[in-house]
């Protein structure tokens, strides 16, 4: 084997990263000297600088919005929803896929080739234009965007599920079930299931991932979680008035966003490692 | 032959329930796209009037089946908002955002396999370490938020630090809005304002395909030819150039074809940001819009580039890789 930077390392340095920001999402918004929601003195406070002091005495780590809000506080506030979002987004996704895919499997016929049907048409537009077009019908909010994320996510897990479950159906154990007169749904979720899940563990946690930015792609075009409640996206969107004068407003929020995804993407990859050993490729929608 | 005539016709039958659904999906949706076209003092009996104008008073399958036909024949009816034909629109959007991706496509793999090389040659050792953290960085990084990083350097970053004049890029729009030039006079001008988001995409696309290339050529300098060839006191630019990357490189042919759609998906971000006027600007414009049609018409063609590419990638490989012929 070549030398390589080692799974350990990539999987401890990527859950403390995640620990430490599920904490300050928690923790940080509790005891902020400042409440990150109220519109303060907005002529004296707004647009300050990181580490800058404002008149009241409160040192301000990332420096203030253009309604004199502190970032910091903010943007772990804003960790709250953007993580919450995404995880529920990737894993109702997941559920929905591992389920049409090993229903559509195990029943064939007319389902089967309905329910593929339908997903290899979602699968053929972009996942980002699709998610666009469902965010357009519907009220934005993060149920919305959860939901949203669920029925265009699907597809994917739903075809890996299904293949696996056509090959594991015609293992033997499966047959020594049927001969011994176990149900239907029973051999399905005793015996297939559990057998033909490993891919589909991988996508969706490389799921989670791609959820959480594509969640804040869609609060940053104003299709997703609604101002004031504070996203990710939607802090990014509010900076990009003062991109030219006060820079950090924007990009600051986007460092967490970056350092989450990152940690997503390295635990994925060492889980793919770990069940594959070898890599599959992949093109996911950018976010 | 008759492959090709079994997938053309399946890549259609595909297309057209792509069609379908989106017409549903849009037609589920709620809000009155007549209601947002006129004033909102106007009376009941305007609004019924203005449905009456764009046939949404019909029923469904009658408005499918009127659709239906007009999509055969190449009509994709008429905006809402500005009265054109959605042909036209987007046929002035689709230019911009296929130069837009192509030419960072093609960077994206010129850069991508270069990266992904050089970390494969030096594999476990600091560059290749290096590299791949920073790959992994900009993958997870998004589009709209590294375009806004380059506005920002070449705007505030651009006063606070003096950038010589040479490196003041424009950070918006298309053309210089005082240039007046049109015609091939203004290509500079236009080369100019691509530079920043040509970059940003080809740093997005880049990470990833570094990615893939990086695993696909190690998996072949491992193997006994390879072994071979350097045994034998083969040159370096040789070995790498007509052993490794002609064995390993395949999948990124169709790599290529499979990229081009979420390249032009990618762009919503980036033509917004940078203010672009192709499909991304125009999807997410005629969506807050309500502009059914044009949304229609960009989804099913945004379709049609994926299922193409698709087609084209599956007839592509074995083309290029005998290994792959049945």
């Amino acid at each position: 084997m070549p030398r390589r930077w080692p799974t350990t390392w990539r999987v401890r340095w990527a859950t403390a990263l995640l620990a430490a920001l599920v904490i300050g999402a928690v923790l940080v918004p509790l005891v902020a000297p400042t409440d990150p929601r109220a519109i303060g003195d907005v002529l004296v406070t707004r647009l300050l600088p990181p580490f800058a002091r404002d008149s009241g005495g409160h040192v301000h780590l990332l420096g203030t919005d253009r309604f004199g809000r502190d970032l910091f506080t903010r943007m772990m506030l804003a960790g709250r929803v953007s993580l919450l979002v995404g995880l529920l987004g990737a894993l109702l996704a997941g559920g929905a896929g591992i389920f049409v895919g090993a229903v559509a499997a195990w029943r064939g016929g007319v389902l089967d080739r309905v329910a593929m049907a339908i997903g290899d048409a979602l699968l053929a537009i972009p996942r980002l234009v699709l998610l666009l077009v469902f965010a357009a019908l519907w009220a934005p909010g993060a149920t919305m965007v959860v939901v949203v994320l669920m029925a265009t996510g699907w597809m994917g897990v739903a075809r890996l599920v299904r293949a696996e479950v056509l090959g594991v159906r015609t293992q033997s154990y499966v047959e020594a079930a049927m001969a011994l007169g176990a149900r239907p749904g029973r051999i399905l979720w005793r015996h297939v299931l559990p057998n033909a899940l490993g891919a589909a563990t991988v996508a969706i946690t490389l799921g989670v991932g791609s959820a959480i930015l594509l969640e804040s792609g869609l609060s940053f075009l104003g299709l997703g979680i609604q101002p004031p409640e504070p996203s990710w996206g939607n802090m990014i969107a509010g900076g990009r008035d003062a991109i030219v004068t006060a820079p950090w407003v924007a990009l600051s929020p986007g460092v967490a966003l970056i350092l989450t995804v990152l940690a997503c993407t390295l635990l994925g990859d060492a889980l793919r490692d770990r069940l594959a050993g070898e890599e599959t490729i992949t093109i996911r929608a950018r976010g | 032959m008759r492959v090709l005539v079994g997938r053309l016709a399946q890549s259609i039958l595909l297309l057209w329930i792509v069609a379908t659904l989106t017409f549903v999906l849009l037609r589920a949706a709620p809000g009155d796209p007549a209601a947002l076209l006129i004033a909102p003092s106007a009376s009941a009996a305007d609004v019924a009037r203005a449905r009456a104008a764009l046939g949404l008073n019909r029923p469904l399958p009658v408005q499918y089946a009127r659709w239906g036909r007009a999509l055969l024949e190449g009509n994709l009816g008429e905006s809402f908002v500005t009265r054109e034909p959605v042909s036209v629109v987007l046929e002035r959007a689709l230019p911009v955002s296929l130069g837009l991706g192509l030419s960072s496509l093609l960077l994206t793999f010129l850069v991508g396999i270069l990266v992904g090389t050089v970390q494969a040659a030096q594999r476990g050792g600091r560059v290749d370490t290096t590299l791949t953290v920073a790959s992994t960085a900009v993958y997870a990084a998004p589009s709209y938020w590294l375009s806004l990083a380059l506005v920002a350097l070449f705007t505030y970053g651009a006063a606070r630090w003096g950038f010589p004049p040479a490196l003041r890029l424009p950070a918006f729009g298309m053309r210089d809005p005082a240039g007046g030039v049109s015609g091939w006079g203004a290509l500079p001008d236009l080369l100019r304002h691509a530079i920043l988001p040509v970059c940003t995409l080809t740093a997005i696309g880049a990470a990833g395909i570094a990615r893939y290339s990086r695993t696909l050529v190690s998996d072949v300098t491992g193997l006994a030819f390879v072994q071979t060839a350097r045994a034998k006191g083969v040159s370096r630019a040789t070995l790498y150039l007509h052993h490794v990357l002609r064995n390993a490189l395949a999948p990124l042919v169709v790599l290529f074809a499979l990229a081009l759609p979420g390249v032009l998906a990618g762009s919503v971000f980036v033509e917004t940001v940078f203010a672009w006027p192709g499909m991304g600007r125009l999807l997410v414009n005629s969506i807050l819009a309500r502009d059914y049609p044009v949304v229609m018409g960009a989804t099913v063609l945004y379709a049609a580039l994926v299922i193409f590419a698709n087609l084209a990638g599956d007839l592509a490989l074995p083309a290029l890789d005998p290994r792959r012929r049945s």
